[in-house]
């Protein structure tokens, strides 16, 4: 009905007799019609027109767009359309199939009704972060441990394959397992186990090279689904957040959330937005009072230095820790303290910083979403110092080890010498009996010693996260309700009452583990796992928790607009924990004795190997040619600058679009009461 | 979506299970009251449920049909888009149906948002502050250019403006 109607194109349905005019007009009508079908969810119309203008339009399509192909390119034509067709239909299709597969829909949805849509965002970014991880999981698993733990040498039959003879003794025991040690240590988890035979099997897999390749891509895989993901959320987002002008109209308009499903939920929900409508009365009133800037001004200096000292004291605890956690290595009887002592150290600063943090940040006397921010900032400047302290102690202790290289290769050459000569003095053979793997000394692989931190420190996480949860969430809600009875004041209004659910603290805290997998992955390949393992466990814990020991917040704080603040940490913390591994790639030599890469210089020439060995001389040459650096730095900053236009495109294209489409709704709304 | 419709209809018809027919074919009239729509659990604790059904049916009384059901549903979705839900959460505010929201539109949101509990003198300031930020032509109310330009750019309104089924 928009259009005006052709009422020659339903009499002269043949082909010699359309004229070039005819066939152009139709051509155009075809079109639109086709822009109607995709457009058509847009509309403001019932249901019930929309259908009957659909399905008019559809058959419209159908019956003219086969008459369009020209003579004889018509069968092909309207066969490409027939295709397409199939295609767009099996697409739809494959869509409505994997939003029925989406797991914990059901689940995220009773939380979501109960606690609305903050609190169920932290749980669909934990689902997202699983989906993430299991690809990541799938990536390692495939292509670097099964190829291994099947084509690979067995366990025992080399010198980095076998647990030394001095620990065999004890290399069951569950304390030594559980440090990682004894025959974890000397398995397909960490990077010591790993073969550098070029070619390994029937099938000649290169694995060094695909190891290398895969710890790579896991850092480029989990660089496009980020970016991929904040332009996602980035359309859905607004311009400006700190928007002041609407305030009173959006409390008004979006305050009460369509999600609540649950009468003690829509009470607390009616009693904040009150509060919230009294606050803003309070605020608006109180907008003209005078305040004593100078004295704000030195209060808020006086915190920011009060939080710099803490955040220095605790990155000297933590490289004290750590030097003193290699002196114990050297000693013999340690204890169970003194062995875990880096772990605890870095957890508990982990649980007692942040409180600490805001308390002083109370002098600050800012808004609380500007706090909020603030709070945030400092505790992922406490985890990063944190971490980065902890890397460079480790890397102290991997210069060491390199060094106790060379004493390990002397001895080795001796020790050789002498069971060659015992063994020749025994019998009359030429060749000696080959030494038992068990035996032979082995350099200090530090690889594996990094990779066995890594996941000394992320098993430590898991376990405060969830004693975190049991005792301040599960214990805490099970003593309120119960003790209240025989207690002096009302524990369930005062203090200490039911915890509300930590959003940013928990967001955090999974984005600084997501951080620390990063960093582990490439000389523990295991950790993947374990962290799969983690997200699977925290959905169903959490889920259990929260709806058991929880209450719905007061009132909601949110530290941004859209999903993108956490995403952008997210992004952040993937470009720190890449430095330190590319760093170690680029710079440091591998141990002579275990690993993929042993026996080389330098970790990446395993490509330069590869290149010259399974390629044709000349794509050696080519890529010679494009490892220049005069090459590679305009690339760099090509690719950054594409980047850095990614936001700003999406921002443009919100504005004019949002204008427009006012404009043509108002208009389309006049045209449909016309029609 | 034809999954939703499907999942929508077995909803639709456990309210009624005795008014509704499995079988569609023959488009059946059949409208389902108001009570029946209100207390669904996804509706019955929302304090415009009655505006939303009114707004959604074919007349005006919050009775349903299974297209406006389905309407219904999929405008609150997630995958609507952002105009499509600020055109109708414009018609759910407007009470009076004038194709403006008024001071008294505006009063009764509040006192249903509040369960009545601000002074009419508290209410009386927010009336006029929503109408100060918001209305661009300066009427005294909000017509739906005034309200779609405030709602665009709220933070908040994809996410609460939603409702899962």
């Amino acid at each position: 009905e928009n259009c005006p109607r052709q009422n020659r194109s339903s009499n002269s349905f043949d082909e010699e007799s359309l004229s070039e005019e005819e066939l152009a007009m139709l051509m155009e009508q075809v079109e639109q019609r086709k822009k109607l079908i995709s457009t058509m969810r847009n509309k403001p119309w019932r249901m019930v027109k929309k259908l009957s203008v659909l399905r008019e339009a559809q058959a419209f399509v159908e019956k003219f767009e086969g008459a369009l192909g020209k003579g004889k390119g018509k069968k092909l034509y309207a066969y490409k359309m027939m295709m397409a067709k199939k295609w767009v239909k099996f697409k739809r299709d494959f869509d409505n199939f994997k939003t029925q597969c989406i797991p914990w829909e059901m689940k995220i949805k009773e939380v979501e009704s109960h606690f609305g849509s903050s609190v169920a965002s932290y749980f669909i970014f934990l689902r997202w972060m699983y989906g993430v991880n299991l690809v990541l999981f799938g990536l390692i698993f495939g292509l670097v441990i099964i190829p291994e733990i099947l084509m690979g040498m067995p366990y025992g039959s080399m010198p980095r394959k076998t647990v030394p003879r001095a620990e065999q003794a004890t290399a069951m025991d569950f304390s030594v397992l559980w440090d990682f040690e004894g025959y974890i240590k000397y398995s397909a988890l960490f990077y010591g186990y790993y073969n550098n035979q070029r070619t390994i099997g029937w099938l000649k897999y290169r694995l060094p090279m695909a190891y290398f390749m895969v710890g790579i891509s896991v850092f480029g895989y989990s660089l496009m689904v980020v970016i991929r993901s904040m332009a996602r959320n980035a359309n859905q987002s607004t311009a400006d957040g700190d928007d002041d002008n609407f305030i009173f109209s959006w409390k008004m308009f979006t305050s009460w959330d369509y999600l609540i499903g649950n009468p003690e939920t829509a009470d607390n929900k009616f009693a904040s937005i009150t509060t919230g409508f009294k606050e803003s009365i309070v605020d608006e009133q109180e907008s003209n009072k005078d305040e004593n800037i100078h004295l704000r001004r030195f209060l808020r200096v006086l915190a920011n230095v009060l939080i710099i000292c803490c955040l220095c004291g605790s990155g000297y605890l933590i490289y004290f820790v750590v030097k003193r956690s290699q002196t114990f290595s050297k000693m013999q009887n340690v204890g169970w303290y003194e062995r875990n002592e880096v772990e605890i150290v870095m957890s508990l600063l982990g649980m007692f910083c942040p409180p600490l943090f805001e308390t002083i940040a109370a002098l600050e006397n800012y808004h609380p979403r500007i706090g909020l921010k603030w709070q945030l900032g400092r505790i992922f400047a406490l985890f990063l110092g944190n971490l980065y302290t902890f890397l460079l102690a480790l890397m102290d202790d991997v210069n060491e080890k390199l060094a106790e290289e060379d004493v390990v290769k002397n001895i080795t050459r001796w020790m050789l010498l002498g069971h060659h000569n015992s063994s020749m003095g025994n019998s009359s053979a030429d060749t000696p009996p080959p030494l038992d793997p068990a035996d032979v000394p082995r350099g200090p692989c530090w690889e594996t010693t990094v990779g066995i931190e890594f996941v000394r420190l992320t098993v430590s996480d898991i376990l405060v996260t969830y004693v975190t949860i049991l005792v301040g969430d599960f214990i805490r809600a099970c003593f309120v309700r119960f003790v209240n009875y025989c207690w002096c004041w009302d524990l369930e209004a005062g203090f200490p009452s039911y915890a509300e659910f930590d959003i940013s603290g928990n967001v955090l805290g999974l984005v600084f583990n997501q951080g620390m997998i990063w960093m582990g992955s490439f000389y523990a390949p295991g950790l993947v796992g374990i962290n799969v393992l983690r997200l699977l466990t925290s959905m169903y814990f959490q889920c259990w928790a929260v709806m058991s020991s929880n209450v719905p917040h007061e009132r909601v704080f949110k530290a941004s607009k859209s999903n993108n603040f956490y995403m952008g940490l997210l992004l952040l913390i993937l470009f720190l924990s890449l430095l330190p591994v590319a760093y170690t790639i680029m710079s440091l030599p591998p141990s002579f004795d275990c690993g993929p890469f042993s026996g080389k210089k330098r970790m990446y020439e395993v490509i330069q190997e590869t290149i010259e060995l399974d390629f044709p001389l000349f794509i050696a040459k080519i890529f010679s040619y494009m490892a220049n650096p005069g090459l590679i730095i305009p690339a760099i900053l090509l690719m950054v600058n594409s980047l850095r236009k990614i936001p700003i495109k999406l921002k443009i294209n919100q504005h004019p679009s949002t204008c427009l489409k006012l404009l043509t709704h108002v208009n389309l709304n006049k045209n449909d009461q016309l029609l | 979506l034809r999954g939703l419709n499907n999942l929508l209809f077995y909803r639709y018809r456990d309210l009624a299970p005795q008014l509704v027919p499995l079988d569609y074919t023959d488009k059946p009239d059949v409208t389902l009251p108001y009570e029946l729509i209100g207390s669904m659990p996804e509706l019955k604790d929302n304090p415009f449920r009655q505006r939303i059904a009114e707004v959604f049916s074919e007349d005006g009384d919050g009775n349903m049909t299974l297209d406006d059901f389905l309407d219904m549903f999929s405008v609150l979705s997630e995958m609507a888009p952002r105009d499509l839900k600020a055109y109708y959460a414009f018609k759910i505010y407007d009470f009076n149906n004038d194709d403006y929201i008024c001071k008294s539109d505006l009063e009764k949101t509040v006192n249903k948002l509040t369960r009545n509990e601000l002074t009419p003198e508290e209410v009386r300031l927010v009336c006029e502050k929503v109408i100060y930020e918001a209305d661009l032509d300066n009427d005294g109310k909000l017509s739906l250019e005034d309200f779609q330009h405030m709602i665009i750019r709220a933070p908040d309104f994809l996410s609460t403006f939603h409702i899962r089924i």
